[in-house]
């Protein structure tokens, strides 16, 4: 019996491998489909013949697509990313700095919201039914039903339009003290939270209720338990594994979410940067930001996965 | 087949759970229906006019909308804008529930191979987050209408493809299902006599589901500039033009987020308050 939870997260991690590598191809042939030629385009219209042909042979554009697939892929694994057609700076060194700019963004997120989110999805859940249960309900259906952008909008005219509290811009350059970076995180994090959260919030508050609603709980009520210990010694320790679970996988909404929240306060992430790339037709950029992204998403799904198997008391 | 329907108590209870709430959602709908439907005859200025000279207008007794950043009439641009987020996301999800939910059917019932492969290979597109998928898209072939609504479809084949598929791999399992396989019956007959209406009201449950998802993403990719591309403009679109009268509360960037919030929310609340409630909320 013991051998069967490694085996089954073996398993698991060699489909997530060929998940991304079936990713990747589809990211690869994706960007290739581009209309119109790469070296005419970086080369302008008024460019000659022979200079295009030039460039496609220095660039290897004349090669079978499954040659530059491989190429390309044996390149991410030397950590070569490649070069930006845009500005023809390789595209790791225009990648470095945003990476960790969105890492800040989705770490400082993850700490304020992970807490947020256990505590009103737990509390929800053990008040069910109560007035206190709908309104965090209602709330999270409602912030889950709007888009994105609503969220961020809504936050800047709330936070910056009437109360005046914070800018509506966030700019990373000019940090000179803590209230410079509390008022250049606030916003994004707020969306983010709020985006993240309502997920989490749903998924807790159904786990919890699944476990409250077992046997051994029900016995625990009857042995005349109070509902703090009933929930905190009985039904969490049970819960556990759905709830990370919950906060693994409503951490992959960071990733739809930083798209936009990078956009709209102007953060200087790689979403920001991918969508510029993709205004431009950057297509060495694209395939780099989409690569992270993609590797970001599957990690945390398949952590979420993980999770489950190694908390599932029926496996072991 | 009546066996399994009978066994359904939805039926009896469908007046008393079809609560006022869902009969309101259901009236925003059809009201938004009508609107993308009979928009250009509903419109008081055409969409392209100027009507103020004053750009970010507030409301008024003309522009009942207020103006957008050129000066056009607001209350015109989100009926017509109806018509785009409406009938891109219906063509979109009809397209990938109908893809998705037969190529389900068949893999339940096929099984083996076909199954393993199919389950795979969708396995792996939703591995793709569905915003960076839109990215990718619209960075390669860009984003005219049908391209946008075809994208918008496949990204939301894998989830229609993995629900109806679970579904149906417990059809599969019933008696009705052997003796129609010892018939004869082909795969087709399968999945579209004997499987088909036993799962279609938990499918058409998702198909709302899944609507409201395709409206949120194709208003965030208008929103990022790479959906709709001018002079048309879906809701998405309308918020991002008008982003610059946020600082001013201008009505113009609120109502294009107010239309698609109360749209989405209603399709929501409709189906928590439909008769029956056996579908997959995580899918």
């Amino acid at each position: 019996m013991n051998t069967l939870v490694p085996s089954l997260i073996l398993k698991r991690l060699v489909v997530a491998i060929i998940t991304l590598l079936i990713v990747s191809f589809a990211v690869f042939f994706a960007t290739s489909l581009l209309p119109g030629d790469t070296a005419t385009i970086l080369l302008g219209q008024a460019a000659t013949p022979e200079a295009v042909a030039g460039l496609r042979k220095a660039m290897h554009l004349d090669d079978p697509a499954i040659f530059r697939f491989l190429r390309w892929i044996l390149g991410l694994f030397q950590g070569d990313l490649g070069t930006s057609y845009a500005n023809k700076m390789p595209v790791a060194a225009l990648i470095g700095e945003r990476f960790v700019n969105t890492m800040k963004l989705a770490g400082i997120t993850t700490l304020v919201s992970v807490p947020l989110a256990l505590t009103l999805g737990i509390t929800a859940a053990t008040l069910r039914g109560s007035t206190y249960d709908r309104i965090v309900t209602v709330l999270s259906i409602g912030v889950i039903s709007v888009p994105e952008f609503m969220v961020a909008t809504t936050a800047v005219l709330l936070f910056a339009v009437y109360l005046r509290w914070l800018p509506a811009l966030s700019l990373a350059n000019n940090v000179h003290s803590l209230i410079d970076v509390v008022k250049i995180y606030a916003m994004p994090v707020i969306t983010l939270t709020f985006v993240v959260s309502a997920q989490m919030i749903r998924m807790t508050r159904a786990a919890v209720i699944e476990t409250l609603n077992t046997a051994y709980v029900e016995m625990a009520l009857l042995k005349g338990a109070s509902r703090g210990r009933l929930v905190l010694k009985h039904a969490l320790p049970n819960a556990l594994g759905p709830i990370v679970n919950a906060v693994a996988l409503s951490l992959s909404y960071l990733i739809g979410g930083v798209i936009i929240v990078e956009t709209i306060f102007n953060y200087p992430g790689i979403a920001k940067l991918m969508v510029d790339a993709v205004a431009t037709r950057d297509l060495p950029l694209i395939q780099s930001c989409a690569m992270i992204f993609c590797l970001g998403y599957l990690i945390l799904i398949t952590a979420a996965d993980i999770v489950a198997i190694v908390s599932n008391p029926r496996l072991r | 087949m009546t066996d399994a329907v009978a066994s359904k108590p939805a039926g009896s209870r469908l007046g008393y759970r079809f609560n006022i709430v869902g009969v309101a959602a259901l009236a925003l709908i059809l009201a938004w229906a009508i609107v993308a439907l009979l928009a250009p005859w509903l419109i008081p200025h055409p969409v392209g006019e100027i009507v103020d000279l004053d750009y970010f207008q507030p409301i008024s007794a003309d522009a009942w909308l207020g103006s957008d950043y050129l000066g056009r009439d607001m209350f015109s641009r989100v009926l017509m804008g109806a018509r785009y987020t409406v009938g891109i996301s219906l063509a979109a999800v009809v397209i990938a529930c109908f893809s998705g939910v037969t190529l389900g059917m068949t893999a339940a019932v096929s099984g083996g191979l076909v199954d393993m492969l199919l389950s795979r290979f969708l396995d792996a597109m939703s591995s793709i987050p569905s915003k960076l998928f839109g990215l990718v898209v619209v960075a390669a072939v860009g984003s005219s209408i049908p391209v946008l609504t075809l994208t918008l479809a496949i990204i939301y084949i894998p989830g229609a493809y993995r629900f109806s598929r679970a579904l149906a791999v417990n059809i599969n399992t019933m008696d009705f299902m052997t003796v129609a396989r010892i018939r004869g019956e082909s795969t087709l007959y399968l999945i579209g006599a004997e499987i088909l209406p036993n799962i279609i009201r938990p499918v058409l449950a998702d198909l709302g589901l899944r609507f409201v998802f395709i409206v949120l993403l194709l208003s965030g990719l208008s929103f990022l500039g790479l959906g709709l591309q001018p002079p048309y403009a879906d809701w998405g679109a309308l918020v991002r033009e008008n982003i610059g009268g946020l600082p001013f509360a201008a009505p113009a960037v609120i109502v294009p987020s107010l239309a698609i919030a109360s749209l989405t929310i209603s399709v929501n609340l409709l189906i928590d308050n439909l008769p029956q409630k056996i579908r997959d909320r995580s899918a």
